[in-house]
């Protein structure tokens, strides 16, 4: 081999590794980000889980289609947690080990409790459509809202008792999980600090089918209004029951009374029902209109607050992934903890939401009333910690 | 007092739908030696191949004409023909395993073909309020009510009022006896396996307005029916139905002054006082057999 022939192949052989060497690079980068959600796709859960999955499957093709997140797509993986702990366990010690950059999911508060130690351990942040403020006192790094704390909402709802419903005393019926014992034992304090006597306290068992024995003992309570804090298929069924026992009283609750599905479900049972909503695509906010003509569209259905929920997690991914500048969890909580995105910023946020320092949510909210079948917004509610 | 009534009334009316699933039990009972541990899904699929044919395009009445149809053809002719008639040669033991994994597969096939979720089903009653010896109760429970009893009365009727129903009771008491004597035992025994598809039926529809139609409706009815029919006599129609309206009442009375959490735990409680003091149910008759 001549001298020249030699360096002409060291040439070539450089430029060949350096080819393939920028060729990996580039297929590094495009690598699919890997976002893996568990959630209840079946059990008493199976109506939020369903909304939250299309929220999330519709903001993953809209962030692809734009690009992804840092250039990278994203890959989204649904597991079914089956509305149980076990389950739910399994799913998300199985999403660790497949090496999920953040954690989607679940909604029901029990399965969070029982889960979000996995994420914890293994530094991966977990962001979840659960109201039970239990999951957020824990001290917990790596877990984070997307909806608000059960403990926010129940003082505005027991002044709306208090000022307009002008309620004296409340028959209160909820679901004996952590969700609903978490929702009762933060309203009945604030029912006492208002003077409202609790005529009845009624217990419920999650995926109840037969309402039947409670509404007639509400019935009789003679309360002057009814708080309802039940799952969505369960709430249904218990206003389908109320209307079965000709309950006259007013009925209030919050989002899970007042959620598209539920007001699907109950029929004409739902008409009248008011409460306190955190997310719902009829409020009075832009970004709410175009998303549930986007999100009815697609599935042929109105979405409920879950699909909001589940739609603004991945944003909320894009949105502080953005701000770190690369992909790295624990840089990504520490980013998120006390953040604040604006629509302006992000119209994937569809409503200005802070985050706080225990991973709450702080944003505006609304009073609702049920009318015709269709929810309609009577007052929004400013954010607490503006 | 009101309270107390209004409670009876809504007992009556789930023991009602308990009752049609309970004699469903019986009947697979008389006629084949075996539990039928699917007649829970039996109760929930008939209401979600009426919301298949409505989503479909189906106008509702036709939904529920070919739902009925297809399910007592599905149900009572092919549960017959193609599992327990092939099954029932292998034993008692396989044919209830059989019908475990029936109910399994019926109410995967229910969630993942139709939905996991609850859907709201068309009541063929209308709400309201009647006002009975001065107690304000629901028409729905009160109709509820009313059209289970017809059904079972109806039922009871038919098999000790016509020739073909005496025929049906010989065929059960001894299908060997009943052969020798010319009847035609294999229809008889259809027979009851297309009733007993028909009073399920009944039960998904009356059911399903209040409970939401939902693949895992037929987990607790099954269960509340399976004890009903123990605790009043699996061998006896009679003993179906005052089981399924007494394990009803226990259900809401327990629900209304102990607590929903006990609703499933004390009808079981129930079961196990009979079994120990009256293994034959409370209507029950006993039945020797030389092994």
């Amino acid at each position: 081999m001549t001298k020249t022939t030699c360096s002409t192949a060291i040439a070539l052989t450089t430029s060949l590794a350096a080819s393939l060497l920028v060729l990996g690079g580039t297929a590094q980068a495009a690598d699919p980000v890997k976002l893996i959600d568990v959630i209840e796709l079946s059990g008493p859960g199976a109506p939020a889980g369903t909304n939250w999955k299309n929220g999330v499957d519709l903001a993953v093709k809209e962030i692809n289609a734009k690009g992804g997140i840092l250039g990278r797509p994203i890959a989204v993986t649904h597991y079914d947690s089956q509305t149980n702990p076990g389950a739910t366990r399994a799913a998300v010690q199985r999403a660790v080990d497949e090496d999920a950059y953040v954690v989607l999911g679940p909604i029901f508060s029990g399965p969070i409790s029982a889960s979000m130690q996995i994420t914890q351990r293994a530094g991966v942040p977990q962001i979840v459509g659960g109201e039970a403020s239990a999951f957020t006192k824990q001290g917990n790094p790596y877990i984070f809202r997307t909806s608000l704390n059960q403990a926010d909402a129940m003082p505005k709802l027991a002044n709306y008792l208090r000022d307009e419903v002008k309620a004296k005393s409340v028959a209160v019926v909820w679901v004996n999980n952590d969700f609903g014992k978490g929702g009762r034992d933060a309203m009945i304090p604030e029912l006492q600090k208002r003077g409202i006597q609790v005529a009845a306290d009624i217990a419920t068992e999650s995926g109840q089918a037969d309402f039947a024995a409670d509404a007639i003992k509400v019935k009789n309570a003679n309360a002057d209004a009814v708080f309802v804090y039940l799952n969505e298929e369960e709430s249904a069924r218990f206003l389908r029951a109320a209307r079965q026992q000709a309950i006259a009283k007013p009925v209030i609750g919050e989002t899970t009374l007042l959620g598209a599905k539920v007001i699907e479900l109950a029929g004409e049972a739902a008409n009248g029902v008011k409460g306190h909503v955190g997310l719902l695509v009829d409020a009075p906010k832009p970004g709410f209109a175009a998303f549930g003509k986007t999100y009815q569209d697609a599935y042929g259905f109105t979405s409920d607050h879950n699909g909001i929920k589940g739609y603004t997690a991945v944003y909320t991914v894009k949105t502080i992934t953005e701000r770190v500048g690369k992909f790295d969890r624990e840089a990504f909580a520490k980013t998120l903890h006390g953040a604040r995105i604006d629509v302006a910023q992000e119209p994937g946020i569809l409503i200005d939401t802070k985050w706080l320092e225990n991973g709450d949510v702080d944003r505006e909210s609304f009073l609702v009333e049920v009318t015709d079948g269709k929810p309609v917004v009577k007052a929004t509610l400013p954010m607490i910690n503006p | 007092m009101d309270q107390f009534l209004q409670l009876v009334v809504a007992g009556l009316a789930t023991g009602a739908i308990y009752a049609l699933a309970a004699i469903g039990f019986t009947l697979v009972w008389q006629t084949s030696q075996t539990i039928n541990f699917a007649q829970g899904e039996f109760v929930m699929l008939p209401a979600i191949l009426v919301l298949v044919g409505t989503h479909a395009g189906l106008p509702v009445w036709a939904a529920f004409a070919v739902a009925s149809i297809a399910f007592v053809l599905l149900f009572g002719f092919g549960f017959k023909r193609f599992l327990v008639e092939p099954m029932q040669r292998h034993g008692v033991l396989p044919l209830a395993i059989a019908t475990m994994a029936l109910s399994v597969l019926v109410k995967e096939a229910a969630k993942n073909g139709f939905s996991a979720e609850a859907q709201p089903f068309p009541s063929l009653v209308p709400d309201g309020m009647l006002s009975l010896w001065g107690a304000a109760l629901s028409a729905r429970d009160l109709a509820i009510f009313v059209v289970a009893v017809v059904a079972i009365v109806g039922l009871q009727l038919f098999i000790t009022r016509t020739r073909t129903g005496r025929t049906m009771q010989a065929t059960a008491q001894n299908p060997t006896v009943a052969r020798i004597l010319g009847i035609p035992v294999e229809r008889m025994i259809l027979l009851t396996f297309l009733i007993n598809a028909m009073l399920a039926l009944v039960a998904s529809y009356l059911v399903s307005p209040v409970y939401l139609a939902k693949f895992s409706n037929g987990e607790s009815i099954g269960l509340a029916a399976f004890i009903a029919a123990i605790v009043g006599g699996f061998n006896q129609i009679r003993g179906a139905l005052a089981g399924g309206f007494l394990i009803g009442l226990i259900d809401n009375l327990t629900a209304a002054y102990v607590s929903s959490a006990y609703r499933t735990a004390v009808p079981l409680v129930v079961l196990v006082v009979v079994i120990l003091v009256k293994p034959e149910g409370l209507l029950g008759r006993k039945e020797e057999r030389t092994v």
